[in-house]
């Protein structure tokens, strides 16, 4: 203890750690019925590490090009000590935090918690999950196996129909006219550098945002408060709401630990660029509401092709949701129940067209 | 009115013009003027211009004329004269000698297709059709028969009566018909026991045009009946590795000598069915004790051979299951899963040295087979072990999650509490 305490002494005498680390101290974080919805983002940011350290060891195996992925992830799920429980997990988190990013945006949109002054959090808290999005794109296809190499090709297919761009895109993003060992070492690149590099610099930014704008208080709660301030309670983020956030971590880690046992992420088959594409080719399940959306669009919509138009579409809903806070307005309550609305009808499309995606054939 | 008058003269001009080129391009449409009365009339002597131009022979440029004479540039009935060249209908006995006059002549053949063979009519003489034919048979088969005549089409087009998967119908129409076949006292039969055969589920279901149908065994032009000595040849051309063994085995020796047939006397001819393991046993489909005798030393081999193909076939059976156990549980199996294929191979192996008669041979097969079945079904218990071992992980896991939740939720109560009181 003596030592700790020396230590820390040392860091406080020449960074001014107790300076640096005041503004935790005395940040709190308000009680409510909705409170539980605080932890969502402390999940993800939790599972977004979980991703880095079982992807850095991975790394020491992984060999990134066509002739040899498949061997080494193999080789890390049948040879390595424990390599299929890093695989697993590594698998199965990057499925939860994606679950953990929508549901922590739907649960900030309905909370209303993207309203002045926290604009740029929502706006940051929104580029990165268009880059946890990037970063399931890009790993399906590490594994080098059947399913993945079709629903790549399929998915840069679809980015080839944006206009005027669309195939300098497609070319750009397989490194050649087809999925390849370029398209793989591409792929490789930006899920280990590129994303890595832009997620961190965006979570911190988003982190710093929360920080200085603190927890935001639902409309309702917000009012009462106001009127009453004898009924606000908060505690402390530290130790108070920190413990209860390491807490769900623990639960968390239960739960990937519990799937990756029980039901370890498998491999497949290794990918034959020559061979037939397997019936019922499907993109992994965030993507399905958009796939299925493309699938039944008709192929030509006012002399337009269809397609294009569905693509288009999303792209504009995505710019709007990213922009959702500054079209509110001044008309607070009336751009909030639009919103509202907005948010609800998105997330009744996601689900009802992912489960439909699923059940048909 | 002067209107309408004009109106009408318009008309009437228009449809003499239409008349005009009508006729013009009726005209320039037929300088095979045999069609023109052939394409209305009832049969046999109707042959549309639809009919024959999907002919091989039309699209060759050739016309009636080629076959019956006459001069088809003529439009009256002396198109049809005897000065003209005219022969009429082709008798039966005349239709292989018309053929080959073409058909045998290398030099005219080469002009249209230099790679088509000019053999055909010699071998139709050493076939049974053509001697039957020589000898005024003229109810066998000849050239039109299996080639259609007017709308003959080349081997290759679907519809055609020679195309590889209509050959055995082409066949069956005579052959398979017992009151036309009744004077040459053959079975009518092949055609029936050949649609139930192996060979016939690779040509229709496996879509294997490869796979044989009459002609590959009997010869097509040449047709006959393989002798009991070329039985072994003609199959061998598929089953290399099966009449290799066969030719250095015992049996074949015996077979000749007995007069018997080689790879019928076991497989049967025109409805061989895939060969199982129970062509070893007694029952039914047992082969071996047709000849032998139950306790002598081939019966013995018999039944080894038999344990030993059995033992194998359930060893693959079992890793198989094994191996199913473990993947649904999500282990990774998949290189004992290749290794399986090994196995499956090994087990093929051995049946086809059966053809050897040799137990030793065959045994090494079976044994190779083993040691690989042994080593999946040992990797399907390791990655079962695995798969309890993780389970076991995770509950111990678990706890140690829980223990940790819990100690969590008093510390938190406990810190919360001393707060509150301190406030208090």
């Amino acid at each position: 203890m003596q030592l700790l305490k020396h230590c820390r002494e040392w860091i406080d005498e020449r960074f001014g750690w107790a300076k640096l680390t005041e503004p935790l101290r005395h940040k709190t974080v308000p009680i409510h019925k909705l409170s539980y919805w605080y932890f969502l983002g402390g999940i993800t940011l939790f599972l977004f590490g979980v991703q880095v350290c079982t992807g850095v060891l991975l790394l020491l195996y992984y060999r990134p090009s066509a002739n040899e992925a498949f061997e080494s992830v193999q080789y890390i799920m049948t040879r390595v000590h424990f390599g299929w429980l890093v695989r697993s997990i590594h698998s199965w988190a990057a499925n939860l935090m994606i679950l953990t990013a929508f549901l922590h945006m739907f649960s900030v949109l309905f909370l209303r918690a993207y309203r002045k002054p926290r604009e740029l959090t929502w706006v940051s808290g929104m580029i990165l999950l268009f880059l946890v999005l990037g970063f399931g794109f890009s790993g399906y296809l590490l594994p080098w196996n059947t399913l993945a190499f079709f629903a790549t090709k399929v998915g840069t297919e679809i980015t080839g129909q944006v206009p005027l761009v669309g195939h300098t895109l497609l070319v750009l993003l397989r490194g050649g006219e087809e999925v390849t060992g370029a398209t793989l070492s591409r792929f490789f690149g930006i899920h280990v550098a590129v994303l890595p590099g832009l997620t961190a610099l965006l979570i911190l930014l988003h982190l710093a945002l929360v920080q200085r704008f603190g927890m935001s208080l639902p409309p309702g709660v917000e009012a009462k408060w106001k009127v009453d301030p004898t009924v606000v309670r908060e505690m402390k983020f530290v130790p108070n709401f920190l413990l209860r956030e390491v807490m769900a971590w623990y639960i968390a880690l239960g739960v990937l630990g519990t799937l990756a046992a029980l039901l370890p992420w498998e491999l497949g088959t290794k990918a034959d660029p020559f061979g037939a594409a397997p019936a019922g080719i499907r993109p992994e399940w965030y993507f399905m509401f958009m796939f299925q959306t493309l699938k039944l669009i008709p192929s030509k919509i006012l002399h337009i092709d269809g397609e294009l138009l569905g693509i288009g579409a999303f792209g504009l809903a995505g710019a709007i949701w990213v922009l959702l806070p500054f079209l509110e307005g001044r008309r607070e309550k009336r751009g909030g129940t639009l919103i509202r609305g907005a948010g609800i009808f998105a997330l009744c499309y996601i689900v009802a067209m992912t489960i439909y995606g699923y059940l048909a054939k | 009115m002067a209107t309408l008058q004009n109106n009408g003269c318009w008309r009437v001009l228009l449809l003499a013009a239409v008349l005009c080129a009508l006729a013009g391009g009726s005209r320039a449409q037929t300088a095979n003027t045999c069609l023109d009365c052939h394409g209305v009339l009832d049969p046999p002597l109707r042959v549309t211009p639809e009919q024959f131009s999907q002919d091989i022979h039309a699209q060759k440029g050739l016309t009636c004329a080629s076959c019956h004479g006459g001069d088809p540039t003529k439009a009256d009935m002396d198109a049809m004269s005897k000065a003209a060249g005219f022969r009429g209908k082709i008798e039966r006995g005349q239709i292989p000698g018309l053929c080959a006059r073409c058909h045998s002549d290398g030099n005219f053949m080469r002009k249209y297709n230099p790679g088509l063979r000019t053999d055909q009519f010699s071998q139709y003489q050493t076939s049974v059709h053509g001697k039957l034919f020589a000898k005024g048979d003229r109810k066998v088969a000849v050239c039109i028969d299996c080639h259609g005549v007017h709308d003959l089409r080349p081997a290759t087009d679907t519809r055609s009566k020679i195309y590889a998967l209509n050959i055995a119908q082409t066949c069956a129409r005579c052959h398979a018909d017992a009151a036309y076949m009744k004077p040459y006292g053959i079975p009518t039969d092949q055609f029936a026991k050949y649609n139930i055969s192996v060979h016939h589920e690779a040509m229709t279901a496996g879509g294997d045009l490869s796979a044989p149908t009459c002609t590959t065994c009997h010869g097509n032009h040449g047709a006959a009946p393989p002798g009991v000595d070329s039985v072994r040849n003609v199959c061998s051309n598929c089953h290399v590795f099966q009449a290799q063994m066969y030719d250095k085995s015992s049996h074949k020796n015996v077979f000749q000598a007995a007069g018997l047939p080689g790879c019928v006397v076991c497989h049967s001819n025109h409805g061989i069915t895939r060969p199982t393991d129970a062509k070893l046993g007694t029952g039914p489909e047992g082969v071996c004790m047709q000849c032998h005798s139950p306790g002598d030393d081939c019966d013995r081999a018999r039944l080894g051979i038999l344990a030993g193909l059995t033992k194998l076939d359930e060893s693959i059976k079992s890793a198989d299951r094994l191996l199913a156990v473990a993947e649904s549980s999500g282990m990774e199996v998949s290189e004992a899963r290749l290794q399986q294929d090994q196995a499956r191979d090994s087990l093929t192996k051995a049946r086809v040295t059966i053809h050897s008669f040799q137990p030793q041979l065959i045994e090494q097969d079976i044994e190779a087979g083993l040691k690989i079945t042994a080593k999946d079904l040992q990797a399907g218990k390791d990655a079962l072990a695995e798969r309890d071992y993780r389970r076991k992980g995770l509950g111990v896991t678990v706890v140690f999650i829980l223990m940790t939740l819990v100690g969590l939720y008093f510390y938190i109560r406990q810190l919360e509490g001393s707060s509150s009181k301190g406030r208090a």
